[in-house]
């Protein structure tokens, strides 16, 4: 009697294994969260140092307009105003995502409604294909054939904003194409179906039932891309002409934060002002691949509610 | 539990190259040279024929930038730090532990697109071209064509040693277009028309022209005789003086035998053919004789 | 008669779009081709490269990417399978769950010259291990990591829920239920994950200058012992 009941008391050895299996699956979810804390806390706190310890104001960084943070400027104060990059960034970006929104969603519903047997055979393979292909070799694109294009459209150097936009917009295609993709496929068939069968045609049927339906998933799509255009650093970088000056059009030269961040890092000793500021940069897009990704998660739980 | 079988194997086969990165074979060394990616290739053929000629001897040379150089070798990261530029003109950097092993000079000369029509100019121009004040070749007596300014990036060393000899005193360089590597400037100058932009000798080929100053053309020899004034080291820092491999490594980049030939070849000047010489501040000095005569 | 003729004109327009995608990203392709293939012959391929000398292969450079490779996927699979597991099988629907997700997906959108000189910093650096394959292999995990978990763990959902309730009810354990029927079944999609996160990896170059180095040492293809600098096999070596 006392036998078994202890043997029903005590954990059978699956119930171990169990519990160990938990534990290590857990484990590395912990690790991987670690890892990432630890990348935040330490851009972070250099990224803060700058406002800390070299006592830049935080309005000064945010919405100066002049960057040479190895001067002086007239208030005695190191020059670190990063608004131009910022702009730079940002306008690069929305322009990059304005443009490839259009042609990725056309292109997707091209691929899922309308000819799924091209879209496989052809478009699917390619788009994969460009997905893995490094950002150095479109920087090198942009700088072989977009910049020349540029130059002699619009007159100037070609390098500049334009340029930039472009080199992403291609970029980012296959990625928010291949997203799309996904998207439309899941939209459940018996909704076109139940279109259709109401007398409906097939642009009113993608028009009003699938793009409605899947517009969460497709605007997830959209920002995922705009947070690959936001942290792109190369190929920017070679086709932007680095001008740490506020871009006032699109075809002069102007700056992002990361084109500044992957030319300076290596020329800064680490701990001056020079390089914290840097950091700070690096602190400016962490926050935004932050902000783009809560975006993309509000989308999504918006979606899931209607 | 197949996948636990997995699981080990790969643990094992982790753990062995981990222990084994643990403990590095006898008879085997290396050092780690990090920093100027203007000197790096030189650096690099130089520990490639070292390591041919000392068997199990490796040099490890690293780019990242003069920054990253100097702040690696004053931190003691790193064996040799090298760097374009005096440690002392660095900010944040002490330099007073430091040796310097000036290992060989680099001219600097500024370059156009072939078709601007200016050959010549003097060094005040060249000047006010950077600080912004002439924006037009007409000027010059070239071509009317706005002049596109390229910098190197600020706190590289080419700009560094740019700024020094060519801008006047207290002056600025307007902010333009910068670019990271000096391959990439080249490229831009060679297809960008009006653009003016400056680089190490041994990047100048016929895509873009090399200007002359104040009539002095851009030769090995003027700047031996310091007559083309944009030039400086290439620094190899150690932090205390040098042993062991670090040493011998350093002595053998020094030497006659790759002074005199692959430091030339690479498209640099030998430091030891200098009759000049200069320090940290910029004071140029002539060189004694005798120092002359040994490297006959 | 009004709506059919929007319809044709809607399907024409998204036709021509397709049209200029496909025009668009063959010659992309066609240009990389075009650039590439009359730089690769033979020689190219199974020599290696002179630094100061034009001419030369790339048969080093070769080497170390699938080494990097190799090594990368070594140390990534079993975190992102694990990590995938539990948050396929265990994780609940709560706020912890959420963070962990976000924080994921953070670390994949992070550029990364900010990754590189973290691996720099900590794996070169604090760690000791120099520039070398490891450092640049570990750098490389932290960008595969999420990419590789988010599509391991999509593989793993995609297993209907009949299939977990089967193991269950056959009285196996959750765990059990896991790695001997949900695993296999979910295998192909976790092989076409780990294809896809070795592409990104191959591509990647920003991290991997700052952790593994730009400069490989001469390697002696017949030396096998991973003690030696000039073992192609030595985790220690730049590449």
């Amino acid at each position: 009697m006392e036998d078994s009941q202890k043997k029903l008391a005590e954990h059978s050895g699956k119930s171990r294994l169990e519990k160990i299996g938990k534990t290590i699956s857990f484990l590395c979810i912990a690790f991987i969260v670690f890892v990432v804390l630890s990348i935040l806390y330490f851009v972070a706190s250099k990224g803060i140092a700058t406002f800390t310890k070299d006592g830049v104001s935080l309005i000064d960084f945010l919405t100066g307009k002049i960057w040479n943070p190895g001067s002086i400027g007239e208030n005695g104060k190191p020059l670190t105003g990063a608004l131009p990059m910022i702009a730079g960034s940002f306008i690069v970006t929305l322009l990059a995502a304005a443009v490839a929104t259009p042609f990725a969603i056309g292109a997707a519903i091209f691929m899922t409604e309308i000819s799924p047997t091209v879209g496989k055979k052809i478009l699917q393979p390619v788009i994969e294909l460009l997905v893995g292909i490094p950002s150095v070799v479109y920087g090198f694109i942009g700088l072989s054939v977009v910049v020349p294009f540029m130059r002699n459209t619009f007159g100037g150097s070609g390098f500049g904003i334009i340029s930039a936009a472009i080199v992403l917009f291609v970029m980012i295609l296959p990625t928010v194409t291949s997203m799309s993709v996904d998207t439309l496929k899941s939209v459940p068939r018996y909704y076109r179906e139940a279109s259709l069968a109401l007398g409906a045609t097939r642009w009113q049927t993608i028009y009003k039932v699938v793009l409605r339906s899947a517009t969460p998933g497709l605007l997830t799509a959209v920002v995922f891309g705009m947070a690959r255009a936001f942290g792109e650093a190369l190929a920017v970088q070679m086709v932007i002409g680095n001008a740490a000056l506020m871009p006032t059009n699109l075809i002069t030269p102007a700056s992002t934060l990361t084109s500044i961040l992957t030319m300076n890092m290596g020329n800064t000793v680490m701990g001056t002002l020079e390089n914290n500021v840097l950091w700070s940069l690096a602190l400016i897009l962490l926050v935004m691949a932050l902000f783009f990704n809560i975006l993309t998660r509000w989308i999504g739980k918006k979606g899931a509610m209607n | 539990m197949k996948f636990n079988r997995y699981n080990k194997l790969a643990i094992a086969f982790i753990s062995t190259i981990f222990l084994a990165a643990c403990s590095p074979l006898e008879g085997e060394e290396s050092i780690t040279a990090v920093g100027s990616s203007a000197l790096q290739p030189l650096v690099e053929a130089a520990g490639e024929q070292y390591g041919s000629e000392n068997f199990g001897k490796f040099i490890n040379v690293q780019g990242g930038g003069s920054g990253t150089g100097l702040g690696q070798i004053a931190a003691d990261a790193v064996d040799i730090g090298n760097s374009d530029i005096f440690a002392e003109e660095k900010s944040g950097i002490d330099a007073s532990k430091l040796v310097d092993h000036r290992v060989a000079v680099v001219g600097i000369t500024p370059i156009v697109t072939p078709e601007v029509g200016v050959t010549d100019i003097s060094l005040e121009n060249l000047s006010k071209i950077f600080t912004g004040e002439i924006t037009n070749w007409k000027e010059l007596g070239g071509k009317n064509l706005p002049i596109t300014v390229l910098n190197r990036s600020s706190g590289s060393g080419t700009r560094a040693t740019f700024d020094r000899w060519v801008l006047t005193e207290g002056s600025k360089s307007i902010v333009t277009q910068e670019q990271e590597s000096s391959g990439t400037v080249r490229q831009i100058v060679a297809s960008t028309p009006g653009t003016i932009s400056y680089v190490a000798f041994s990047y100048v080929d016929d895509t873009v022209k090399a200007l002359s100053i104040d009539g002095v053309k851009p030769t090995d020899k003027n700047v031996k005789k310091n007559k083309w004034i944009i030039w400086s080291y290439e620094h190899m820092y150690t932090n205390g003086e040098p042993v062991g491999l670090t040493k011998d490594f350093l002595d053998y980049i020094l030497s006659d035998e790759v002074q005199n030939t692959l430091i030339g070849a690479l498209g640099y000047i030998p430091t030891n053919q200098m009759e000049f010489e200069r320090d940290a501040k910029g004071m140029t000095t002539e060189v004694l004789k005798k120092t002359e005569q040994k490297s006959d | 008669m009004n709506a059919k003729k929007i319809d044709k004109i809607a399907v024409g327009f998204l036709y021509a779009m397709a049209g200029v995608i496909v025009l668009i990203l063959f010659s992309l392709l066609a240009f990389i081709l075009w650039r590439g293939i009359p730089q690769i012959s033979w020689e190219f391929l199974t020599t290696p490269s002179k630094s100061f000398q034009t001419g030369g292969g790339i048969v080093i450079q070769l080497f170390n990417s699938f080494y990097l490779l190799i090594l990368t996927m070594l140390i990534s699979t079993p975190l992102s399978l694990g990590a995938a597991i539990y948050l396929s099988e265990y994780a609940k629907k709560n706020l912890l769950t959420d963070f962990i997700r976000t924080i994921i997906e953070v670390l994949s959108s992070l550029p990364s010259v900010v990754v590189g000189l973290f691996g720099f910093l900590v794996f070169v650096l604090q760690w000791g291990l120099g520039f070398s394959i490891l450092s640049g292999a570990m750098a490389l995990t932290l960008f595969n990591l999420p990419l590789l978990t988010r599509t391991i763990e999509d593989s793993l959902r995609a297993i209907p829920l009949t299939q977990r309730e089967a193991g269950l009810a056959l009285g196996l354990s959750r765990w059990e239920t896991v790695n001997l029927v949900i695993l296999p079944a979910a295998l192909p999609g976790i092989l076409t994950g780990m294809i896809l996160a070795a592409g990104r990896i191959f591509g990647e170059a920003a991290a991997l200058i700052y952790t593994a180095g730009q400069s490989a040492p001469a390697l002696d293809f017949t030396n096998w012992n991973p003690l030696s600098i000039s073992s192609p096999l030595n985790v220690m070596r730049p590449a």
